[in-house]
């Protein structure tokens, strides 16, 4: 007779990675298990003894440990132990102890093997660390979203319309009015053999209102003369989600695409937002329409709304953060515009910064303002400060009203000492990098992550370069920050419904900022300080970090896949609580982890940690 | 596993043999006629003085249409071959029997074995072999032996003319012997001290084993299998005697 394994089968249903296996295939599984109990305190599984079946928890609880007797892992009912050992040579890995009475079911390794290969969910939940395998499934879980994984060239329909740069207005209109177009690529003349073919700027109908006819010039103007020259340009080969962030970042409504340095299209705005159902260039594009700070306040919520829909589209972090950083970085601007307006035009030129997770491009719902003013070096105090002054409090107080909050370590332009002339800030730079210690860089970390947002960006620019050139040479530096980044370490993982610490102690919450995408920032920045990488957000650092070649080869890859399931856990868990109402923040409760989620995040700190001792070791902190 | 309290059944043949059970099986083999319980003892035991990390064991469990095995008949047995490392779940049999005796409504809602699905199961002679092979040279164990001896016994000799019985480890028994040593006194009985259960699903809780769906024959010969991993843990070793265990 059919035997049935009722109890057996009904556990498995109530636990994954079983309970999503089809229920032919989970039958047979069933059927496969053996069972043993072991009583609190004996060993299960012994280092490098030869492994013949995954361990599932039937019932009871089991710790892990890594060789040198670290704990590494603990598990109760429906976890697993042994997939380690299985994958690579059929050996114990991680030996392992009954912490409770523990009834133990056997998955055969052959059945553990074949539900591997044939099941990808059933894959990318056992394995740890093979990067490859959790690359395809990443690369599978991109297929369902356009925007992430089609390439710009697929957008573009027809061939772009251009003019030779010796044409005048006149015939540029023309032939748009022709070809119905709104914008035209002006290309470099025959003339010069060199540049043939190649785009020396754009013009639309705007700049045509605004830059021909607003100021009465006459039709026979040449086109060069109105063009906005050298624009920014996008490669057929990069992703949608690139153009959309370049057209965030700078307010654009069309960007030419290049193949191998020659034009072959344009993307209009309305291009990407059949693709970008979530209109955030729609929500950056409203910004710059707001009158006053409460009109701009009011957009609040459509900017959580932005936010909620990207991550319910299955966005990537780095796409969230850029386009929340667009977001925050378009509100300042604006804010600049009015406070400009209201105060009239500054006596000496400024730069106004973005620091931190802005300036990263890794900005969330839920963020302090960080922010600083460099000033020309003509600044004198008594004659121009009182005018810094105030307008710095009015972005300072613009900013808290939608919903960016105060820096509550000061770090703000309103803070005389973050408003200061760019030789000062110079100079804070030379002492933080040349006589650092880990106190006085405890709290300038974040000065390492710098953009300019608004007037002489250019300054910013020169700070960033300051950082890059000198660093890199300064071990003492690099040491010290390193020991700041060692301050805050991941947990160990889940046990039950408990956050469980590197000790075995419990916790009943995750600040998965502090131990989580904190902790990796801070470990990127010093990476990319060493080897002098100009970037500031984290993953443009690690491709740097990677073509440096610095690190352990597929350690960069493997940083960057754990620092997307760490920083997704933290955007999941605020869009979450904007959706039921609730004010986001950082506190994440197992409970509310599934066991997938857990399972990769546990595996993410780890390799966080391992990244940590690296770091430690590497610096010599 | 059908249990409802020990003085429903009768205490027969259990004491018959002491326990040289490896005497018994020379003996049955030189005097049976049966051909098949001759093989069943040709097989052997293991003397009484094998540890018990080296016995082979088998766990049953018997469905029956009700408790007096003279009247009563076997409607499911359940079987699974383990050891002290592992309970082979994945070798488990399981046979539904089409008994000799009526079932009654009241069985049938205990084991939920219906009239019509045991209507085309076959007779335990049909099985037979197969059974006896699975069972030759290991040792069974059962929660509560008074149902499967007795009616094993009585179903073989109602087929073919002779009895036969084999070694039985009863984890009840091994419970009994922690929890029944004493007798409740007046005191006990003054403050309506109630004896510890020692069924199947108590017993395996003091053993932090996980609760089953009772009266299926499979589940609860696994379940009597894992409770005696777990009394060999808590309570013997690995290195205890056979003959300490079984009777």
């Amino acid at each position: 007779m059919e035997i049935e394994q009722i109890e057996i089968l009904a556990f498995l249903q109530r636990h994954s990675p079983f309970q999503e296996l089809p229920a032919e295939q989970l039958h047979q599984v069933a059927l496969s298990i053996d069972i043993g109990y072991f009583k609190a305190g004996t060993t299960i599984l012994r280092f490098n003894d030869p492994l013949h079946a995954l361990h599932l928890i039937r019932s009871g609880a089991v710790e892990t440990f890594r060789r040198n007797g670290d704990l590494y892992n603990r598990l109760s009912e429906g976890g697993i132990f042994g997939e380690q050992g299985l994958l690579r040579g059929a050996k114990v890995r991680f030996p392992a102890t009954a912490l409770e009475d523990t009834l133990i079911y056997f998955i055969p390794g052959e059945v553990f093997q074949q539900l591997f290969d044939d099941n990808e969910f059933f894959a990318d939940y056992v394995e740890v660390g093979d990067s490859e395998r959790r690359k395809t499934t990443k690369a599978a879980r991109q297929a369902q979203s356009n925007l992430l994984s089609s390439t710009v060239s697929s957008l573009l329909n027809r061939e772009p319309v251009s003019i030779g740069s010796n044409a005048t207005v006149w015939q540029a209109a023309e032939l748009m009015t022709e070809q119905n177009v709104s914008s035209l690529l002006i290309l470099h003349h025959a003339s010069e053999p060199a540049l043939n073919g190649t785009l020396a700027g754009i013009i639309t109908d705007k700049d045509i209102r605004a830059r021909l006819v607003a100021p009465g010039l006459k039709s026979e103007t040449p086109v060069i003369d109105i063009m906005s020259p050298d624009p920014i340009t996008i490669d057929q080969q990069q992703y949608i989600f690139e153009a959309m962030t370049l057209m965030l970042r700078y307010n654009l409504h069309h960007l030419p695409v290049l193949k191998q340095r020659h034009p072959v299209g344009v993307i209009a705005i309305s291009d990407i937002i059949r693709y970008e159902s979530q209109h955030s260039l729609f929500v950056v594009s409203r910004i710059f329409r707001q009158q006053t700070v409460a009109e701009l306040q009011a957009l609040t919520t459509d900017v959580q709304a932005c936010f909620v829909r990207m991550v319910n589209e299955d966005a990537n972090s780095q796409m969230i953060g850029s386009a929340m950083a667009a977001i925050g970085r378009s509100v300042k601007q604006r804010l600049l515009e009015l406070a400009e307006t209201a105060l009239g035009p500054p006596p000496v030129p400024y730069c106004f910064l973005a620091l931190g997770s802005m300036a990263r491009d890794e900005q969330l719902i839920l963020t302090d303002q960080d922010n600083a003013l460099i000033l020309d070096n003509r600044f004198e105090p008594a004659l121009h400060d009182s005018y810094f002054q105030q307008l710095a409090q009015f972005v300072s107080d613009g900013l808290a009203a939608c919903g960016y909050t105060y820096c509550t370590g000061k770090i703000m332009a309103t803070n005389p000492e973050w408003r200061q002339p760019l030789t000062v800030w110079q100079q804070y730079f030379r002492s933080w990098i040349e006589q650092p210690t880990a106190e006085r860089l405890l709290h300038s970390s974040i000065f390492f992550d710098i953009d300019g947002v608004w007037g002489q960006t250019q300054w910013a620019e020169q700070l960033q370069q300051l950082v890059s050139s000198t660093a890199r040479r300064k071990p003492l530096f690099l040491a010290s920050m390193t020991r700041n980044a060692l301050s805050r370490t991941p947990p160990l993982g889940f046990f039950k419904d408990f956050v469980m610490e590197q000790d075995g102690k419990h916790n009943n919450s995750l600040n998965i900022k502090r131990r989580g995408t904190a902790p990796f920032v801070d470990l990127i920045r010093i990476h990319a300080l060493a080897i002098g990488s100009e970037a500031s957000n984290s993953f443009n650092r690690l491709k740097d970090i990677t073509d440096a070649a610095v690190l352990p080869k597929g350690r960069a890859e493997d940083l960057r896949d754990a620092f997307e399931v760490i920083a997704m856990t933290r955007i999941r868990h605020q869009a979450a609580a904007l959706q039921q109402g609730l004010e986001p923040d950082n506190n994440v409760l197992p409970e509310q982890l599934s066991e997938f989620e857990r399972k990769h995040l546990k595996e993410a700190f780890q390799v966080l940690s391992n990244a940590q001792k690296f770091l430690k070791f590497h610096f010599k902190a | 596993m059908l249990y409802l309290g020990p003085q429903k059944a009768k205490k027969t043949e259990d004491n018959a043999i002491s326990t040289n059970w490896q005497q018994y099986y020379l003996q049955q083999a030189a005097q049976l006629k049966q051909p098949l319980l001759q093989q069943f003892y040709a097989k052997g035991m293991l003397a009484g003085h094998t540890p018990i990390s080296q016995v082979p064991l088998v766990a049953i469990d018997f469905e029956t249409t009700g408790f007096n095995p003279t009247d009563n008949g076997i409607v499911s047995i359940g079987l699974v071959p383990f050891n002290l490392q592992y309970i082979a779940s994945s070798k488990a049999r399981q046979w539904l029997l089409k008994p000799r005796f009526q079932l009654s409504d009241a069985s049938v809602t205990v084991h939920r074995i219906t009239h019509s699905e045991i209507s085309n199961a076959p007779d335990l002679n049909s099985i037979l072999p197969e059974l006896l092979a699975l069972l030759a040279g290991k040792v069974a164990v059962v929660h509560y032996r008074q149902i499967e001896r007795p009616f094993f016994n009585a179903a073989i000799t109602a087929r073919l003319g002779e009895g036969m019985l084999f070694p039985l480890i009863d984890t009840l028994e091994l419970e009994a012997r922690l929890h029944r040593a004493k007798p409740l006194n007046w005191w006990d009985k003054v403050r309506r001290r109630q004896h510890v259960s020692i069924r199947l699903d108590a017993s395996r809780n003091r053993y932090n084993l996980p609760p089953y769906q009772p009266h299926h024959a499979v589940t609860d010969a696994i379940a009597s299998a894992e409770l005696l991993q777990a009394q060999i843990a808590h309570r013997f070793s690995p290195d205890t005697p056979v003959s300490e265990l079984w009777c």
